[in-house]
């Protein structure tokens, strides 16, 4: 079979020892849309990579148009008409729209002297072709995630590309942005141009893709049309098993006057919510998900006393706790993972360790000197705890997969002997192996150490499946709360497309 | 609406409120003379901040500016004196390629090794002042000795006002080399790719190098335009004040920082422009020459001048982040 415009064979790629490819194979024929899929570290960044002319491969066949390729530079892949979208779109956001869609044709012809009028007049073309609306003059830094994508998607589309590689794609796009993205790669695609979605979000690849190619631990392990797949065949090529999903059940303790563990009365965030009610028992998990912009962010950020003009009251196990700093939060028991742990939670560059401290030196150091036998043991217990895959504490967090740096993120909270656990997308970016380990952990801290947890996510099968309760917020209000017991992800999902 | 959003525009109408109230205070601030000793006076402090606003642009700074324009002014003046020379193009010439090597050097650090340019920049500030002193001596050269080719061509006036107690006083002309200087940069920054290359260094470094722009060039343009300014600005600084001191310049780098942040430059890279800048050394020289005029004493301007960076960047770091949001 030699149909295809990009075609791998066999391909084997080793880093230093590490073999990050081996016997990967894929096909991309004319004009249509693929989807590579496959967890984190599976070695799909290492495809983009070669397709892109980035890395040379080790061993097997490149191919593009049926003739045999080697040694192709990324100018050249630019050349052949691949093209790569990264997740972080490579753009200026110093600079104007017009100026970014204009740059690559300038820089292309060598030019030495800037002419405003000519960078506008393609700029404009690019758009006209894309055939949305831009504001050319708009700086791309003020534009929402979005429009940032439509510039690179645009940028991508004035070279005479035929193949266009996009990098996770509907990572940061609410809904109705993916719908909006969905739209354009398939108007792109009617010009003949092929797409290749490299992604893990199972849902998203059904929908959009003709074929599908699994790869798993840098080898292709299935590859079919996409009507031969269905979520739980991905999910069992991309992780090699099968993942159990069952609901998670709760009951409240029998005739027993516990207080919620967490309760809001009242809560106002000025301009963000307005009048928020809620209680958390112990052992509740509690999800939590509205549109962006609905004030979910917000009420997080205020129990964890980062917001400190909220107004109405807060009680932790029936006590009114008073959360104006982060540290009387922390204090009060409660934790936060926030939506964006590798800028937010995170110290990359340091230790599993010390990440894992961050938060307990206070109590490590009760005599100003640290306990290094007591931290010694606490980091290694939670690394077995947790089961986070290191040879050492000592490794730096950033070289571990997502999956795991969030598992580091929920040690440091569980070492503070947190009551109540907020988390912000507690899977965003995280692979489904890793995913499903996340939620276990979730539920067994839930179930077992009577944590109160409330999960905000957009991710509304993750709510369905592990939550008891899940409350609708929009525009600063709480619409909806329903037993999780009474939903499907189509009724949440519903209801969620009514919020406008 | 557009206009109003610029930073210029909220410059120039701080600046603008800042006479207003400056000459309340002290009406003899709208006297011709004044506003001419003050544009004088920014003749220096801006030609070198047109070398610095590049490299924040790019993302950069640099604070080995001073050094560079004081060795290059005083080697250029003993050079002078050594060959009986007595000229102003020739001289000029060298003390920019002088300017120029000295940013060569700090353009080699950066781009080679990546380091981080505060690092090197403060590296080479040390070892050019060190070496001046040690090597090439510590000792004035006064009016007496001063080349007067370079002298004359700094007195140089486009007007000239005669004052009714017959004493006079005029525009320099100087003011006409740092206005040219301006447009250039102003040129170069908006209308060539090497210019918008700084921008786009400044803006995303990734994404400069994956969009293909020639990076080592870019970094050695920078670093080299700024101590060729740097060197320019040394020797005609000497010309103006009669005297080439191998101790002068020493906290300047302060003094000029903040007058391009001040100018809505941001000190994370990727924004700030000319005018901006030459706005912003008007304000800073003119608040410092208020200052001296209200009898405050010169510890006191470094307080205001210290105050100056911090409000600025911050209110610039403010602004950064609420584009971005």
């Amino acid at each position: 079979m030699s149909d295809g415009f990009i075609e791998l064979r066999d391909i084997r790629k080793v880093f230093s020892g590490v073999v990050a490819l081996d016997a990967m194979s894929l096909v991309i024929k004319p004009g249509e849309i693929h989807c590579l899929a496959g967890e984190n570290g599976s070695g799909k960044s290492t495809v983009i990579k070669i397709m892109s002319g980035v890395y040379q491969p080790d061993g097997g066949e490149f191919l593009i148009d049926g003739k045999p390729v080697t040694g192709m530079t990324p100018i050249e892949a630019i050349a052949h008409g691949v093209q790569v979208i990264y997740q972080d779109f490579s753009l200026f956001g110093n600079l104007t729209v017009a100026e970014n869609l204009a740059m690559n044709v300038h820089l292309g012809e060598k030019r030495r002297l800037m002419n405003w009028r000519r960078t506008r007049t393609i700029a404009r073309e690019a758009v006209d072709r894309l055939g949305v609306e831009l504001d050319l003059d708009a700086e791309v830094a003020s534009l929402p995630t979005a429009g940032k994508q439509l510039v690179a998607i645009a940028r991508a589309l004035m070279s005479d590309a035929r193949l266009i590689i996009m990098d996770e794609p509907t990572t940061a796009l609410t809904r109705k942005e993916v719908e909006t993205l969905f739209r354009i790669v398939r108007d792109i695609q009617a010009r003949g141009i092929a797409i290749l979605f490299v992604s893990h979000k199972m849902r998203e690849m059904l929908e959009i893709s003709e074929r599908i190619t699994v790869i798993r631990n840098g080898r292709k392990v299935a590859e079919g049309p996409t009507g031969d797949f269905d979520e739980a065949l991905i999910t069992r090529h991309m992780t090699g098993g099968d993942i159990l999903n069952e609901p998670y059940v709760w009951t409240p303790p029998p005739g027993t006057q516990v207080p919620p563990r967490l309760e809001i009365r009242d809560l106002t965030v000025p301009g963000k919510c307005e009048g928020l009610n809620l209680a958390i028992r112990p052992g509740e998990i509690v999800g939590l998900s509205g549109l962006l912009g609905s004030g979910r962010t917000e009420l997080a950020l205020a129990l964890f006393g980062m917001v400190p003009n909220h107004r109405g009251e807060i009680l932790i196990d029936g006590k009114p706790a008073r959360l104006r700093t982060t540290q009387e939060a922390i204090d009060a028991g409660i934790a936060y993972v926030p939506e964006d742990r590798l800028t937010e939670g995170l110290f990359l560059p340091q230790s599993i360790k010390r990440n894992m401290l961050a938060t307990s030196y206070e109590r490590l150091a009760r005599n100003l000197v640290i306990d290094r036998s007591q931290a010694e043991e606490m980091t290694q217990g939670m690394v077995r705890a947790m089961q986070i895959a290191t040879p050492t504490a000592e490794k730096p967090v950033m070289q571990l997969s997502g999956g795991n740096q969030q598992r580091v993120v929920l040690a440091r909270w569980l070492l503070t002997d947190a009551r109540v656990l907020i988390l912000n997308g507690p899977t965003v970016g995280v692979d489904v192996g890793s995913k499903a380990e996340i939620h276990a952990k979730i539920r067994e801290l839930a179930q077992h150490h009577g944590l109160a947890v409330l999960m905000i996510s957009d991710d509304v099968l993750e709510l369905v499946q592990n939550c008891n309760r899940i409350v609708l917020m929009h525009r600063g209000r709480f619409i909806d709360d329903l037993p999780a017991a009474d939903v499907t992800e189509e009724t949440v999902s519903d209801r969620l497309k009514t919020f406008t | 609406m557009a206009l109003l959003r610029r930073s210029e525009t909220v410059i120039a109408g701080i600046l603008l409120l800042a006479m207003v109230l400056i000459g309340t205070i002290n009406p003899a601030f709208w006297q011709l003379d004044n506003l001419f000793s003050l544009m004088r006076s920014n003749v220096i402090i801006g030609i070198m901040a047109l070398g610095v606003l590049l490299v924040l642009i790019s993302g950069g700074i640099d604070v080995s500016f001073p050094a560079f324009a004081v060795a290059a002014m005083y080697l250029t003046i003993k050079g002078m004196l050594a060959l009986g020379y007595n000229g102003v193009v020739l001289p000029l010439l060298a003390a920019t390629v002088m300017g120029l090597l000295f940013g060569a050097v700090n353009g080699f650090f950066v781009y080679k090794f990546r380091m981080i340019p505060l690092i090197v920049t403060l590296g080479t500030s040390a070892m050019v002042r060190g070496f001046l002193l040690g090597v090439v001596g510590t000792s004035m050269i006064n009016i007496n000795k001063m080349p007067t080719a370079l002298i004359d061509f700094a007195r140089t006036e486009v007007v000239s006002v005669t004052k009714a107690d017959g004493t006079t006083y005029g525009l320099t002309a100087m003011v006409l080399i740092y206005v040219g200087l301006a447009l250039a940069m102003h040129l170069v920054l908006r209308y060539t790719m090497i210019g918008r290359s700084a921008y786009a260094l400044g803006g995303d470094p990734e994404a400069a190098r994956r969009a293909g722009f020639d990076l080592r060039k870019t970094i050695f343009f920078i670093y080299c335009a700024a101590g060729a300014l740097a060197g320019f600005a040394g020797l005609l600084h000497s010309g103006m004040i009669w005297l080439a001191n191998p101790r002068d310049f020493v906290g300047l780098e302060l003094d000029v920082i903040a007058a391009v942040v001040l100018g809505g430059a941001s000190i994370f890279g990727g924004r700030g422009s000319v005018l901006g800048t030459m706005l912003g050394v008007f304000m800073l020289v003119m608040v410092k020459n208020s200052l001296i005029i209200m009898r405050v004493d010169t510890t006191w301007q470094l307080v205001v001048v210290g105050s100056i960076v911090i409000v600025a960047t911050a209110l610039s770091a403010w602004r950064d982040r609420r584009r971005t949001a």
